[in-house]
């Protein structure tokens, strides 16, 4: 394949650029939150300015090419070069991961949880940006690998310091699960490099010559590779450090892991996993697709029995990865094309919806089912725009989220010549059947959080009157809220709850609406992104059929 | 043989040049330590770090030069290895002497004799780069560490510190005692103490009960100097009684110069033993690191923590030498690289641990909480740090660790992979305590809610400075410093 070498720099560019940002940071001085907010934000703005003219200078005739492809020595005594290059299977991902940290740090200009510190949140944020930018570029495993590895320490700090109750359990679990997970994709790559002759960590070099590798050496590194995707995926069983991260995290940490992180273990699977040793996948591909569809009904099962809206998202997380990995697992372009097209359409929702969540939270300082009703009732913009992510998030046709699901589904009808297609029809059904659960879940957390009248507690039906025209005009910016104390002295045993309660605010708008656009484009139009995926998984499915037909 | 008649031999005073410049400045700082009146003392201290630089000149010389140099019919040698390693012996013992300094003035220690037996001590670990002959590598081996016991000692007043002086002395003599016990089977052996001559005679003779008797004592005694367990446990106590900034010499560069006599004494001297050494190391290294670590993630005093930790290092740098004789070079590498980074990256550990005590005279780990608080540039060189001795990009450890799963890899089949695999565990197992630091760092508030800012003296700014560059720099862009590590020529300069 041929590599499009046109305005090299461009990548490195994109993916770096935010440390020049964490660089200047550094010297503003603690007090001056406000213009290192202003810094991290105009970097961010600047990264993702970068990264649309990348796109727009991207060759979409060429999508299966690697284009702004850049190639110079870095470490020679280990044969690892600074490779990176974009072709249309990173493109939707790379630029996703820099829409979402603008719009998470819109949000966070004055949703900066406790204990505050805007300067170390946002220096993180940049940080995370490089980490997530440059694992969709980056063409040498080694350099693949640090990439994978610099967003861990900024999430941990990020849940750790800023998160919730259990905090630091979370954090720690995030890590050691992560950590231990890569340390053996690490001994995976070291074990190709070796098994090719030890001349390079380049992806393209390593196609080409893995395939020689004897079968059983291969099924030995492809574990040790897909341990390290799984449990960042995170795919059953390795999924336990996910809801205690989700639920700990701040909502942007909670957002930019669902909506990237997340995803650079789906994607690792599509980028390193099938075209270096498609024997292997294949191989595998059945016990992958088992074990998606198990995710799929136990994410589903585990939404059923939470009783805390922003655990039963993060298990829904694990039902919709699922379906990601059970298209991967069928090796079709179909299904690779869907997982692809689920990884961001996952990303869109899921992180809209922590984001709903995260509002919430601020609004009752409560998350569980059971105290929360009547959303629509008392903030309605709030309540309509969560439907809107729930009916996306169960896959209505129309949104994003369909997109990902339903041809996901349906590649299983049919997965590569050479698997038990039996099989994976049983997937295909048991599939079908969770996305019955996961309507299920998804309505009916909806209902009981959305309908009905708004409970005693914070303001509704049963203390009276007018708690929902005084919240959407008392506070608009939501900040102030004890200026308003003296109003309702009556009510106030209630008072600090209902204060809190306002509709969107527009900070959030600004933050949310590219993601709802984005929900519903890519619903209407899935072509758009499907043309840019499509020659590039085409390119994939067929150099690694080719390997294994001959 | 005796009777062929005395021939001086051929002195290169190029090739010693860094040796005698030390030698001058330590001779220098005794005589000015005569005739300095106390409150000058802080004098000896400047001349001390001059000295080392200007050691520093002629091995840059030598670099350029390129050529290897031989001495004694091989029994002292220059060659890129013996460079490297002294480069980093100077470099590191710069630091320790940016760290000592305040230190030993607030403490009004004696301070003469501080660094006349601190350049002694970095002057023997010149020799051990040098040295390819039984003799003078124990002569070296001693020179480093006698004067390392009376510094293990300094705070005299302190009982904890006259034992760890006491204890490293009674376990390091013990360690020498087998080592030189080993060193006579071999010399009697091979009638020669020249490692090559040593190395032609093990070939010919093969695994023979006396030769494995005598590189079983020989590696124990080494074992005992770069802490492996089980022969580690002086370790902690003396790490913890020392006065910090020894302890932070003893855990970099006291140990890397027993790496490095360990490495020359068995790679040189009986690479043909490999089937006696080769599992002996295989089993320490998995050892080492184990143990090193599940002890590790029991300490709540920052320094006895660093102490286990850089036992579980050291079986890192173990690893490679259990697949020496397939991987060759790539494990002298491995091994050269990792004791550079480690030597950056716990010297740079141990002067935000001194920067910290100042403030909390405290050496529990609780004492770092809040830190992120009151001293946000202490807390983020930490982190790089502890990052780096966890192994995590892209701080500098990750590439010590790369370079060494690689060797291992490269030279071991089955063994290796195996080795490499505990080795992958055990870097996972190691951010329990690694991280936990920062979690105290980065997620707990002061203990005693004190946020006063550190006032951190001139010289440790530097030594920190020194410190996290050369830690992210080796991570970033290693081939910059990493092309100096090229020891193709080990082997033949050696035999």
């Amino acid at each position: 394949m041929e590599h499009l070498t046109d305005q090299s720099g461009l990548l490195s560019l994109g993916v770096f650029l935010p440390l020049v940002g964490v660089a200047v940071m550094i010297f503003i001085r603690p007090a001056e939150q406000a213009l290192a907010k202003l810094v991290g934000l105009v970097t961010a703005v600047a990264t993702l300015a970068v990264g649309i003219y990348t796109v727009a200078q991207f060759d979409y005739d060429k999508a299966a090419s690697l284009q702004f492809y850049t190639n110079r020595g870095w470490i020679d005594v280990i044969n690892s070069r600074f490779i990176m290059g974009l072709d249309g299977l990173g493109l939707p991902l790379y630029l996703l991961s820099m829409v979402v940290t603008v719009l998470v740090m819109i949000y966070s200009w004055n949703h900066i949880p406790e204990p505050g510190n805007a300067k170390s949140f946002f220096m993180l944020m940049l940080i995370l940006q490089v980490g997530m930018a440059g694992t969709f570029v980056a063409q040498d495993l080694i350099l693949f690998f640090v990439f994978f590895e610099i967003v861990l320490l900024p999430m941990y700090f990020m849940i750790g310091v800023w998160g919730g109750e259990q905090r630091q359990y979370a954090s720690m679990k995030f890590f050691l699960y992560t950590l231990f997970g890569s340390a053996f994709m690490l001994l995976g790559f070291l074990a190709l490099y070796f098994k090719t002759g030890a001349e390079s960590f380049s992806m393209e070099f390593l196609a080409q010559n893995a395939p020689s590798i004897a079968r059983g050496t291969q099924l030995w590194i492809f574990a040790g590779l897909a341990l390290g995707f799984a449990v960042k995926v995170p795919m059953f069983p390795f999924h336990t450090w996910l809801p205690d991260a989700h639920t700990q995290a701040p909502t942007q940490g909670s957002v930019i892991l669902a909506a990237i992180l997340l995803k650079l273990g789906t994607f690792g699977f599509v980028r390193i996993g099938i075209p270096i040793l498609p024997e292997a996948a294949k191989a595998y591909a059945p016990w992958i697709g088992l074990l998606a569809v198990i995710g799929i009904i136990y994410g589903a099962l585990g939404c059923l029995a939470q009783t805390d809206m922003k655990r039963l998202i993060a298990f829904s997380s694990v039902a919709h990865m699922g379906y990601v990995m059970l298209g991967i697992s069928t090796l079709t372009a179909m299904g690779i094309n869907a997982a692809m097209f689920g990884m961001v359409a996952h990303g869109l929702i899921t992180g809209m919806l922590f984001f709903v969540a995260g509002s919430v939270k601020d609004r009752y300082h409560t998350l569980e089912i059971s105290r929360l009703s009547g959303l629509l009732k008392q903030v309605p913009h709030l309540g309509w725009i969560f439907g809107f992510c729930v009916m996306a998030s169960l896959g209505l046709p129309g949104l994003a989220g369909f997109w990902g699901e339903f041809p996901a589904i349906l590649s299983a009808y049919q997965p590569a010549p050479g698997l038990n297609v039996n099989l994976f029809r049983g997937y295909m059904v048991v599939a079908a059947v969770g996305t019955v659960l996961a309507a299920s879940y998804l309505l009916w957390l909806f209902q009981r959080t959305a309908f009905g009248e708004p409970t005693a507690e914070f303001g509704g039906v049963a203390s009276g009157h007018d708690a929902r025209g005084h919240s959407v005009h008392g506070h608009d910016d939501g900040h102030d809220s004890h200026g308003q104390d003296d109003d309702h002295g009556v009510l106030a045993a209630h008072d600090d709850h209902r204060a809190d309660i306002y509709d969107v605010t527009p900070l959030e708008w600004l933050a949310w609406s590219p993601l709802l656009v984005a929900i519903v484009v890519l619903g209407v139009v899935p072509g758009l992104m499907f043309k840019v995926l499509d020659p590039a998984v085409t390119n994939i499915v067929d150099s690694a059929m080719k390997v294994l037909g001959g | 043989m005796l009777a062929a008649g005395w021939v001086a031999p051929v002195i290169d005073a190029h090739a010693l040049a860094p040796e005698i410049v030390l030698a001058s400045a330590l001779c220098l700082v005794i005589i000015a330590d005569l005739f300095l009146s106390e409150s000058r003392k802080w004098i000896t201290s400047t001349l001390a770090g001059l000295g080392l630089l200007a050691t520093f000149v002629p091995i840059i010389t030598l670099a350029v030069d390129g050529n290897d140099r031989s001495m004694l019919s091989g029994g002292y040698v220059v060659d890129n290895f013996a460079l490297v390693m002294k480069a980093v012996f100077i470099i590191g013992g710069y630091v320790v002497v940016l760290l000592s300094s305040t230190y030993l003035e607030e403490g009004d220690y004696y301070q003469g004799e501080y660094w006349t037996l601190l350049l002694s001590s970095i002057l023997g670990m010149l020799m051990m780069s040098s040295s390819r002959d039984l003799i003078s590598i124990f002569v070296a081996l001693e020179f480093l560490s006698i004067p390392s016991y009376m510094l293990a000692a300094w705070r005299k007043r302190d009982l904890k510190s006259n034992e760890a002086g006491l204890k490293y002395f009674l376990l390091g003599a013990f360690a020498s005692a087998v080592m030189l016990y080993g060193m006579s089977f071999l010399y009697g052996l091979a009638k020669t103490t020249n490692l090559a001559g040593i190395a032609a005679y093990v070939k010919e003779a093969g695994d023979t009960g006396l030769i494995a008797m005598s590189v079983v004592f020989i590696i124990v005694g080494f074992a005992f100097k770069v802490s492996a367990v089980p022969f580690h446990t002086w370790a902690p106590d003396t790490y913890e009684g020392a006065p910090t900034p020894v302890t932070a010499f003893l855990s970099v560069a006291s140990k890397a110069a027993g790496f490095v006599g360990l490495i020359q004494i068995v790679l040189v001297g009986f690479p043909a033993a490999k089937n006696i050494w080769q599992p002996f190391f295989w089993v320490l290294a998995a050892l080492t690191m184990t143990l090193g670590n599940l002890m590790a993630l029991r300490q709540d005093n920052i320094v006895r923590m660093l102490a286990y930790s850089s036992v579980a290092q050291g079986g890192f740098i173990l690893m490679p030498l259990a697949v020496a004789s397939t991987s060759g070079t790539k494990a002298i590498e491995a091994t050269v690289t990792y004791l550079a980074i480690y030597t950056a990256t716990n010297l740079g550990a141990f002067a935000v641990v001194l920067a910290v005590a100042r403030k909390t005279r405290s050496a529990s780990i609780s004492s770092f909480g809040g830190l992120v608080k009151y001293a946000p540039g202490l807390a983020v060189a930490m982190t790089i740090f502890l990052a780096s001795l966890a192994g995590i990009p892209p701080a500098g450890g990750f590439i010590a660790k790369l370079t060494v799963f690689l060797a291992v890899i490269s030279g071991g089949g089955a063994w290796g992979i195996a080795l490499a695999s505990i080795g992958v565990v055990n870097s996972v197992i190691a951010f329990g305590y690694y991280g936990n630091v920062m979690r105290e760092m980065w997620m707990k508030p002061a203990p005693d809610g004190d946020e006063s800012p550190i006032r951190i003296p001139q010289n440790l700014l530097v030594a920190l400075g020194i410190t996290t560059v050369a830690t992210m720099l080796f991570g970033v862009l290693p081939q910059a410093v990493l092309r100096f590590g090229d020891l193709s020529s080990f082997f033949s300069a050696g035999g």
